[in-house]
């Protein structure tokens, strides 16, 4: 088991984790139509930030958000590894940055990679379960980040996958997706943070499966996602699950291999909450962004999603019960799925 | 190198790949969609997984495997580029046949594409084959018992540059 004692957010809505939270509370977006950002690019509606960051800065910055004064010490140890979730890193290189960022706070470790397309934010969750587990390192510093390019927003419109307006995961006319840019950090540990009087976040279960069927296309029957969420659902009822942190791109497909997949596993029922209206689709950084908002829904029993209709069957998640679970699942080109379970307790 | 012998090959650079794959595969043309990463990859499993009766009848898989995780340095550089020169100023031609492989993990699904593996699969940038190897030990402690892990580095830096190392893992 492994504990999350430290996490930020910063995005367009915001700068930390709390300030995201109330943001999507708010039902604010950072979705708006950009026309003269990349040369030959025609107009694409992302969230953006503001004034363009750096990305290494911007990595550095979310990592000491997430630390603050009581963890600032984790990061030059030795027992503590550095993870990096990004898909196109800065400016194509993804082991630079890292090694950078791994520099700056002192960390004498060579750093981990993620870059399993767009399920790397949850896989690097999984990573570093892992290696703690395996007792190789007792924390782990996950960063996801990823800024928008030329190259990549080129990219997506080829595939004609954007949608021309803010995208509506799950709902019946979704017309893409649409891309964001944001870092997201999430400090992990062998044991709970000292502090007594804060809810306490768990990672129990994680879990990666493949379709084996088409690179850029998800499964028909939801097989890699499907097999994902019976892994981590393993030994537990639908009805112990408070809240599912669908991927929830926008794009047809996707939505459609989801709610096959959920439907198979029997957790129809359990209330979904999708994020990219509020942040776009911010690739490396969505799995650990999303994890960490989730989480402060389950936390306050918040509403799931609330900027359109058709995401989530239930108003509100549940409250009463002291401890209380979520599922964040994911999936990405090259048929890659993903899926972690992670456990809320304490009342506050 | 295959199990510790030497494949003879005439060809060099990409060509070398192509030329492996007509030998020891040749019924496969998605090969021929692939990017060189995916190629290397690909021809590294199919090596790895097969055995041919001689050195020029094709492969018929002997081994299985459940489980993919491969590393490298430079994740899909090769690719970034060439789809960079694609969307060049006066040149913007975005394909999205190019854009897919501009990901290091499309390797790992070509791969399960092939060989039906709906396990793990999984991509790793790092600084040498050593943090692979620390990795793996964790990996392989999470997995299912009988579990048959195909790993190693699949590094491409440019077209004719390139280097694969594959082992299976069996945590029996």
């Amino acid at each position: 088991m492994v504990y999350c004692i430290g996490h930020s957010i910063i995005s367009p809505l915001g700068q930390g984790s709390q300030a995201n939270y109330e943001a999507v509370r708010a039902g604010r977006t950072g979705l708006k139509m950009h026309s003269n950002r990349f040369a030959d690019v025609e107009p694409f509606c992302a969230s953006l930030f503001e004034k363009p960051e750096q990305f290494v800065p911007l990595c550095i910055r979310c990592v000491e958000d997430a630390l603050g004064s009581q963890l600032a010490d984790l990061s030059s140890q030795k027992d503590t590894v550095f993870i990096l979730s990004t898909t196109k890193g800065d400016d194509l290189d993804l082991l630079t940055p890292a090694q950078q960022i791994a520099k700056h706070f002192g960390n004498p470790n060579s750093p981990v990679v993620v870059s399993n397309a767009c399920t790397s934010g949850v896989c690097a969750q999984i990573t570093a379960m892992r290696l703690l587990d395996a007792d190789l390192y007792k924390h782990a510093i996950i960063i996801g980040c990823d800024l928008q390019t030329r190259f990549i927003v080129s990219g997506f419109q080829s595939f004609k996958a954007l949608s021309p307006e803010p995208c509506k995961p799950f709902s019946p006319d979704r017309q893409g997706l649409n891309l964001g840019e944001a870092a997201a950090c999430m400090v992990l540990s062998y044991q709970p943070s000292a502090g007594s009087d804060q809810m306490t976040w768990v990672l129990e279960a994680g879990s990666i499966h493949n379709d084996a069927n088409h690179l850029s296309a998800p499964s028909r029957t939801g097989e890699g996602a499907f097999r994902c969420l019976t892994d981590v659902t393993e030994g537990l009822q639908p009805s112990d699950i408070t809240l599912i942190g669908v991927h929830g791109t926008g794009t047809l497909y996707n939505d459609d291999m989801e709610q096959m997949a959920i439907h198979r596993a029997g957790l129809q029922d359990v209330p979904i909450s999708a994020l990219k209206p509020h942040f776009g689709h911010t690739m490396g950084a969505a799995g650990v962004l999303e994890t960490i908002l989730c989480l402060k829904i389950v936390e306050s029993h918040g509403v799931p999603t609330s900027l359109h209709s058709g995401v989530s069957q239930k108003s509100k998640v549940e409250s009463g019960e002291s401890e209380r679970r979520l599922i964040k699942m994911l999936s990405g080109f090259g048929g890659v799925n993903a899926a972690v379970r992670w456990k809320v307790k304490g009342e506050r | 190198m295959l199990d510790g012998k030497a494949i003879a090959v005439e060809a060099t650079g990409e060509k070398m790949l192509v030329e492996l794959y007509r030998r020891y595969v040749g019924d496969y043309p998605k090969f021929y969609k692939m990017d060189t990463l995916s190629r290397l990859g690909f021809m590294a499993a199919e090596l790895i997984l097969g055995e041919s009766t001689d050195q020029t009848s094709h492969i018929t898989h002997h081994r299985s495997i459940d489980a993919v995780i491969l590393a490298n340095r430079s994740a899909s550089i090769k690719n970034d580029k060439d789809y960079l020169r694609s969307i060049s100023e006066g040149n913007y031609y975005p394909s999205p046949a190019l854009f897919v492989y501009t990901l290091p993990n499309i390797v790992t699904g070509e791969i399960a594409i092939r060989h039906h593996i709906q396990g793990q699969t999984a991509f790793y940038i790092l600084n040498s084959p050593t943090e692979l190897t620390k990795i793996v030990q964790a990996e392989i402690r999470a997995m299912q018992p009988d579990t048959r892990l195909l790993t190693g580095w699949c590094e491409c830096s440019e077209a004719n540059t390139f280097y694969a190392k594959s082992q299976i893992i069996w945590n029996n």
